[in-house]
């Protein structure tokens, strides 16, 4: 398998979790979109130093070859999945009452 | 100090992201538990993508501008602490987000 399909499936394993498996449902909440702008963000200045500088190095034959910021476009993938999970699983942990309780339903 | 290059990278989205406990009150770190839980799963799921990617060799690290310790699975330590700095600071940014757009 290659990046660009690990990212593919990376973005969706984390829609399914988010959307069927826990039901957070934060991609259908403004929170979760006003958030990720500014994660993006982060994740263009953090991940254009690691890959513009050679800290991290793609094999040319594992993605598209489209680069953002220096980075494999699939790293948006990747770092976007990553988010989605960390994210879903804390408000999962927030509704079943772990540590102090959110209001239910807020996204 | 060039293998240092990593690790500062990680200690920047920290210090992007940790003045929001004290200055928003989000409460992040004080609800430890549920963080530790979040982490255990990412780090967990990730930690084997990223294994597995390297094995694949879709990717691989400088050994030069890491600090050169290897993890089971030749991930090297940066990529274990940027599996628990990412998720913190992703929770840090959602709940600042959230208290903001409550007001």
């Amino acid at each position: 398998m290659t990046y660009t399909a690990a990212a593919v499936l990376g973005v969706a394993g984390a829609l399914v979790l988010d959307l069927v498996v826990l039901r957070t449902r934060l991609v259908a909440g403004r929170v979760w979109w006003a958030t990720y702008p500014i994660v993006l963000a982060g994740q263009l200045v953090s991940n254009g130093i690691l890959t513009g500088r050679g800290v991290v190095r793609y094999d040319p034959a594992a993605v598209l070859g489209v680069r953002v910021a220096y980075a494999p476009v699939e790293d948006l993938a990747f770092g976007f999945a990553l988010v989605l999970t960390a994210l879903s699983v804390w408000v999962w942990l927030g509704r079943r009452g772990v540590d102090a309780p959110d209001p239910p339903r807020r996204r | 100090m060039r293998h240092l290059t990593y690790l500062a990278v990680l200690a920047g989205c920290l210090v992007g992201a940790l003045w929001l406990e004290p200055v928003l009150r989000v409460g992040v770190l004080r609800r430890w538990r549920r963080l530790l839980l979040t982490l255990l799963p990412v780090v967990v799921v990730f930690g084997a993508w990223d294994v597995a990617a390297v094995a694949a060799h879709h990717w691989h690290y400088d050994p030069d501008q890491t600090v050169g310790l290897l993890l089971p699975g030749r991930l090297p330590l940066e990529e274990l602490l940027f599996f628990l700095v990412v998720p913190v600071c992703a929770v840090l940014g959602y709940e600042a987000v959230r208290k903001v757009l409550r007001r």
